[in-house]
């Protein structure tokens, strides 16, 4: 794991994400969105949890970001700005901010170099899966059936009436 | 110096990306920095393209491979690198000469548009996608060039967002060569499958060579047919062929690098880097994957060569001649030509650039008016412009000795004559190569000749930004029969 | 390379999150944010994983699959919800919906 790669992705994601909290035209916020999610994807690469960075970009990045921007063209008003922007929350980002890298610090466990690397392969994932997660997969299956139920039917228009 | 860029041929797509990100930086009021940056970028890449060129030439069967490991997964590398081949250093050169020609001609062609830079930026973003794919040392890292030069693609005939057709060819063509590379991809993922490796030369472990290709085994015509698909949609053969005419709806400059020089061209690029996998097991230079190229190719180029008698537009006359141009690259490629093919696609890249910025110089001289039976009687108000699109109708016609196209389309037909297979393809790429002579002959009568017609009255030569790389690119038409002229 | 590098890194993503989801008023801004702090949980998941147990055992791999997948089935009916209001409100202006209000 190099240094250089973690800085350079680190100031990729975090100032896509700043992009994307305080600009006030929605589209540009939203592709920086994107972006921001390829920063941590890389993160995860960095990691050695390659599927999960492979799995980040498909569904955050070509579901979920998609979707905002989809979400973002159905909702256009006249103004394609957003007004408002309330300063007291900057206020208490800050203050938790503070308040986490002050725990973080202060707790002398978490200053360890990383363990022993071993390959997590895809069959591995599959398997724990399949075996030792299959209660949690299938819950989740079940909840996103109902999201997708769910959503379909908010967004149906009453043809009764 | 030479061998400084032979080790560092990464340079040369890294220079106009580096620059299309630049010009995207500096805004839209930049109007005449971004030009300026884009034609230096091109300067830069065609100087390392002739010196990496060079050395290709002194030794026979030059290959330089660099395959740099960027990451590794379990026991796995992802590596990226570059080969440098003579096919890919004649590419480059290509590229990089024809761009030039194009980047020089857009200043004066897009004067007046008001997103002048984003088209620099695009233009630049193009040229180092293309030069990625001709230099790639891996087939994953080809394909995401490949990917990347259809974004350039799209983003390119939709430069003009305001014009619903224009959308609507962007799309048509964004999803056609889509289909395509979804067979590719295919092929790629059955490649590695079978063979482990992805990167062409590795120290006799690559996957185009000799141990790689027995590892196949039985599937090498499936997998050659597979990754010929995203050759059928780059390169507009049947029946992916539909998104080219439709593609005309960009600006003239675009439609002169992307679909007569360039991007097209790496269909048949991508067929005589891989030509391993394609002649595995070849009885006198015959295999089914060539055959199956062969025929599409004789298909394209027939029926292509047809529709262009009847067009009215200049821009599809010339678009449907690209088709059926590319048409007879595949066939050269596939009855076992592959020098005498890419020959004609580097003329080709030349001579059609060339036509299609000449049709740009009478379209702007015309106030954008493209429809031929409007045109006519140029030949005296727009004289450099006639010359030199005589020039190019010379060379696409194949006028022997003088122009390129002659002698490169002579060597084609010559090895149809030879193919063991069939004759059929010989019979009927000469009727294709005289159709070429008739569509084109009528083409430029309809425009040059005769009596000026409804917009001509009013036409004025273009300006000397736009007609010095007619010139050059006429004479560059020219002069690459001296190179191919049997010494 | 410390384990607490990345957490400080996850928890400025929260915060800008949070940043997002606190003071824009725009109702798909707020789902933005509300990603961002998954996304940025996400992170902490992995890199707990694979700095302090034995990275044999991928289980904050596991974790994050499915927190992966929760955020997706979250994000899709909190925009339909959004499309469903602006059907009726004209507006996204999350000011402008307090019908419920006191």
């Amino acid at each position: 794991m190099s240094a250089v790669a973690f800085v350079i992705i680190s100031i990729l994601t975090l100032s896509a994400a700043l992009a994307a909290a305080t600009n006030p035209k929605l589209m540009h916020a939203a592709l920086s969105f994107a972006v921001m999610f390829v920063g941590i994807s890389a993160f995860f690469f960095l990691l050695g949890a390659e599927f999960v960075g492979l799995v980040q970009i498909f569904v955050y990045i070509g579901a979920v970001a998609v979707l905002i921007v989809f979400t973002i063209l159905l909702t256009r008003h006249d103004q394609e700005k957003t007004r408002g922007f309330n300063w007291s929350g900057v206020v208490i980002s800050i203050a938790v901010f503070a308040g986490l890298v002050w725990a973080i610090l202060g707790t002398k466990s978490l200053s360890v170099a990383p363990g022993r690397f071993a390959f997590v392969s895809v069959r591995r994932i599959g398997e724990l899966l399949m075996i030792n997660y299959a209660w949690p997969l299938l819950c989740v299956g079940v909840l996103l059936t109902a999201a997708l139920i769910g959503a379909l039917i908010l967004v149906m228009e009453d043809k009764r009436e | 110096m030479s061998s400084w860029i032979t080790s560092n041929v990464w340079l040369v797509p890294a220079t106009p990306i580096v620059v299309a990100l630049l010009i995207l930086g500096i805004g839209k009021t930049a109007r005449m920095t971004s030009a300026i940056l884009a034609v230096i970028g091109q300067l830069a890449a065609l100087t390392m393209s002739i010196f990496a060129f060079v050395p290709t030439l002194h030794t026979h069967g030059f290959r330089a491979v660099e395959n740099f490991t960027w990451f590794t997964f379990g026991d796995q590398s992802l590596r990226i690198g570059f080969v440098l081949d003579p096919l890919a250093a004649a590419m480059m050169l290509m590229i990089t000469l024809v761009g030039l020609c194009i980047f020089v001609f857009s200043i004066g062609y897009m004067h007046e548009d008001k997103n002048f830079s984003r088209f620099f930026a695009y233009l630049s973003f193009f040229s180092g996608a293309m030069l990625g794919v001709v230099v790639a040392n891996s087939l994953l890292l080809l394909f995401i060039s490949w990917e990347l030069v259809g974004l350039a693609s799209y983003l390119l005939i939709g430069f003009w967002i305001e014009r619903p057709s224009a959308a609507a060819a962007a799309k048509k063509a964004f999803i056609t060569t889509r289909i395509g590379d979804m067979g590719f991809f295919v092929g790629i993922l059955w490649l590695y499958h079978q063979s482990g490796t992805l990167v062409f030369y590795d120290n006799g472990h690559g996957c185009l060579e000799p141990a790689a290709l027995a590892a196949i085994g039985s599937s090498v015509t499936l997998v050659a047919l597979l990754i010929f698909c995203g050759a059928v949609g780059k390169s507009g053969q049947f029946p992916l062929h539909v998104w080219l005419p439709d593609a005309m709806e960009g600006p003239t400059p675009v439609s002169a690098l992307i679909h007569a020089a360039t991007m097209v061209a790496a269909g048949v690029f991508l067929v005589a880097r891989v030509y391993p996998i394609f002649s595995v097991g070849a009885i006198d230079g015959v295999t089914p994957s060539l055959e199956v190229v062969v025929w599409i190719g004789v298909i394209t180029g027939l029926m292509a060569a047809l529709i262009a008698v009847a067009q009215s537009d200049i821009k599809r006359i010339l678009a449907y001649s690209t088709v059926s141009q590319l048409g007879l690259m595949m066939v050269s490629l596939g009855v076992g030509g592959v020098a005498a093919g890419i020959m004609h696609l580097l003329a080709h890249g030349f001579f059609k650039a060339l036509l299609f910025l000449g049709a740009g110089s009478v379209i702007h001289g015309l106030h954008h008016e493209q429809d031929i039976r409007k045109m006519g009687g140029l030949r005296k108000l727009m004289p450099i412009t006639f010359a030199t699109y005589a020039i190019g109708m010379m060379a696409l016609s194949g006028v022997p000795f003088f122009f390129s196209g002659g002698w490169t389309k002579e060597e084609i037909l010559h090895a149809t004559e030879h193919w063991p297979q069939s004759h059929v393809p010989h019979y009927l790429m000469l009727a294709g190569v005289i159709l070429t002579a008739l569509y084109m002959t009528r083409q430029v009568i309809y425009v040059f000749f005769g009596q000026p017609r409804a917009a001509s009255s009013h036409a004025h030569e273009s300006p000397r930004v736009m007609t010095i790389p007619l010139i050059l690119l006429a004479a560059c038409a020219i002069l690459f029969s001296i190179v191919l002229t049997p010494a | 390379m410390t384990l607490s590098i990345f957490l400080i890194v996850s928890a400025a993503l929260f915060s800008i999150g949070l940043l997002a989801a606190l003071s824009r008023r725009h109702a798909i801004f707020i789902l933005i944010g509300i990603e961002m702090m998954l996304a940025a949980a996400n992170i902490n998941f992995i890199a707990f994983w694979r700095f302090t147990a034995t990275p044999t055992q991928p289980i904050g791999v596991m974790v994050a699959i499915f927190a992966i997948a929760i955020a997706a089935a979250e994000a899709a009916v909190g925009l339909a919800m959004v499309i469903a209001v602006y059907r009726h409100f004209r507006s996204t202006n999350v000011d402008q919906l307090n019908q419920l209000k006191g």
